[in-house]
């Protein structure tokens, strides 16, 4: 065989295989479009800040009372004072630098719509999403009535919701993330001034440790 | 029901027989075993003189039934529910890098829903040039990709700031697992919807009973993300996220949202309950940091350890333990005894990942005497992991996330171990 003839043949040889891709495409093709009726189901996050996803609806502190009392009290307390070990709602305000630091609504979180966010997708617990836009806005009034931050006897919408300035609105540190904010100690000998000395050693008396046998 | 033929009936039978031992209803084969010598030498085992079961006795194999005491624990008193509670890895117990699915510490928001990936769909859309949908058989027509990578609850550590309180490795340190994943990346679904050029957050969302959210920045999602359906070569584990879960290299597990149906692409993140109520760090002057997602370098003595007291008087032991680090890979882990006096450099087992648990070994001869045991890892990013007073010093006693301090084991002179702090 000539040269070019076995050129040929090798080519020949190479177009009969399957093709081997040599370069991932762009786009596959992979995956439906989905529809604007499948986003607006699935759509439900509410950005803190500015409110963003809000759905149009209002509510009120005395129905938010009654759906409080019957929905959530339970867990939460009468006053959102949190019963057992479920969390506190309200209370603590001036308590972040203390010792025993309460985070709250009204001490802690940043935004009103944040509020709408998590109570519609996660509240009640073990029954999420079942409340209506109504009925969440209502909960948040209460809510926030509890705390002081809005009135008894004023509807509660999107718009008064994303004017609500909470009371540590402004207690969360901008920027970005500030570590590595410890400096590196790599001594390896004689690396202390003075003998260590125990701070802490109750671990084994207090008794909050649970018991390591398996479960019969 | 057993049969009178069936191995493990015989071998009860037998083993009764010859051992003259008590069959107490429920109880295990290997506890009728245990008394005694009828297995030791110069006797013939027991197991050799009969037939085991055979290839059908366990289309899905289980652990030895004499390993029962390797399993997750929780603490009963940390939260209000079981459902909406964590779980700890039985550090102690576990050899290597690798996590095994079934003893991955498990955090649940909501429980663990019970998905069909038949009826799973993750909708990406947004700040997109097509929101799409896919299903399972979707995303595994993708390129692949499989990764191993530790994953921490940046709470692992939390009980721990103002004191120490847990006696046991399980608790102070096992909220950490470490396995191999594999998906799609996530860059590679984002390259598919066309990703539009305002877009600097993502959203990610589970299918869970929490509907658990997450704003995550997107250079990270194009970084080195995974939207992962496997763990450890098979299908994801239903309380580890199936059949769809994020896997975001050396971040706080928070972020690695587990059960994924959605990622929303948007130009500044959302400050969702689990980023401004919870996972946000306390400063002492009252205010908080944020989005603080890596988790830092982090180690400790896995033996001897509370669980794993020196039981053997005098001699030789073996240190062993675990390093990680979310920003790279462990470059070194050094050993003190004498509560930080002074260092050795352990030897690290290979393979070192970035992000990736690195398994540290340090012979010991034991003369008796009390000792204060650490392990400190550095990576190749320069961090060296810090003393609990320098930690303390910064952030204070109640930031409650990310504690990743040296760990105290105070080795007693009758080999018991307890979990301490000095200073």
């Amino acid at each position: 065989m000539s040269r070019s003839l076995k050129a040929l043949a090798i080519l020949l040889a190479l177009a009969a295989m399957p093709a081997l891709a040599q370069d991932k495409p762009k786009r596959f093709g992979f995956g439906t479009a989905a529809t604007a009726e499948q986003i607006a189901g699935w759509n439900i996050d509410v950005r803190g800040p500015d409110g963003a996803g809000l759905p149009p609806g209002k509510g009120n502190v005395a129905a938010g009372e009654e759906l409080y009392m019957a929905q959530c009290s339970a867990c939460h307390g009468e006053f959102g004072e949190g019963a057992g070990r479920y969390p506190e709602l309200i209370g603590g305000r001036g308590t972040l630098k203390s010792d025993d630091p309460r985070k709250t609504i009204d001490s802690y979180w940043p935004h009103g719509p944040g509020l709408y966010d998590y109570i519609f997708r996660a509240m009640p617990f073990g029954a999420p999403q079942s409340l209506s836009h109504d009925e969440v806005y209502s909960i948040v009034a209460w809510l926030l009535n509890q705390g002081d931050l809005w009135p008894a006897d004023k509807e509660l919408d999107a718009a008064a919701l994303r004017a609500i300035k909470l009371p540590n609105r402004d207690g969360f540190i901008a920027g970005g993330d500030p570590r590595p904010d410890v400096k590196p100690d790599t001594c390896m000998t004689n690396c202390r001034k003075a003998p260590p000395k125990i701070t802490s050693d109750l671990a084994a008396r207090l008794g909050v440790t649970p018991s390591q046998k398996a479960a019969d | 029901m057993t049969s009178p033929n069936d191995p493990s009936r015989r071998r009860f039978l037998t083993s009764s027989a010859i051992g003259g031992l008590t069959l107490v209803a429920g109880a295990g084969v290997g506890e009728a075993m245990a008394a005694g010598d009828d297995n030791l030498p110069p006797n013939v085992p027991e197991w050799m003189k009969t037939l085991g079961p055979g290839v059908t006795a366990n289309p899905y194999g289980n652990p030895s039934a004499y390993e029962k005491n390797t399993i997750r624990r929780n603490v009963p008193w940390l939260t209000a529910t079981e459902e909406s509670s964590i779980n700890f890895t039985p550090l102690h117990e576990l050899d290597g890098i690798i996590t095994p699915s079934g003893l991955c510490f498990e955090r649940h928001h909501g429980g663990v829903p019970d998905i069909d990936p038949e009826q799973h769909r993750l909708m990406i859309h947004g700040l997109v040039d097509r929101p799409l949908i896919f299903t399972m058989a979707d995303l595994m027509r993708f390129p692949s990709v499989s990764r191993i990578h530790f994953l921490e609850c940046p709470a692992n550590g939390g009980m721990e700031w103002k004191g120490a309180q847990m006696a046991g490795v399980q608790f102070s340190h096992g909220m950490v697992h470490c396995c191999e994943w594999t998906g799609v990346k996530l860059s590679t679904l984002l390259a598919e919807v066309g990703v539009k050029k305002s877009a600097k957050w993502i959203l990610a969302e589970g299918a869970d009973a929490a509907a658990m959210t997450r704003s995550i920045p997107l250079a990270k999602a194009m970084d080195d993300i995974i939207v992962c359906y496997s763990q450890n070569g098979e299908r994801i584990r239903p309380e580890n996220g199936y059949p769809l879960r994020l896997l975001v290299p050396g971040w706080e597990g928070n972020v690695n949202i587990k059960w994924l149906r959605r990622i929303k692409v948007g130009d500044q993140p959302w400050h969702h309950r689990e980023e401004t109520s919870k996972y946000t760090d306390l400063m002492p002057d009252g205010k908080a940091r944020q989005f603080t997602f890596v988790q830092e370098a982090n180690s400790v003595i896995t033996s001897p350890c509370p669980e794993k007291p020196l039981k053997h008087g005098k001699g030789f032991y073996e240190i062993r333990g675990i390093a990680w680090s979310g920003y790279g890979r462990i470059k070194k882990v050094d050993i003190s005894t004498d509560g930080g006096m002074n260092w050795r450099s352990a030897e690290l087992q290979g393979p070192v990942l970035s992000r990736c648990l690195t398994r540290f070994r340090l012979p010991l001869q034991w003369d008796g005497r009390p000792l204060l045991l650490q392990s400190r890892a550095a990576d190749d990013s320069g961090y060296v992991q810090p003393s609990i007073e320098a930690l303390r010093k910064v952030r204070g006693f109640n930031s409650i996330y990310h504690k990743n301090s040296i760990h105290t084991w105070r080795v007693r002179p009758d080999g018991e171990v307890e979990n301490v702090q000095i200073a």
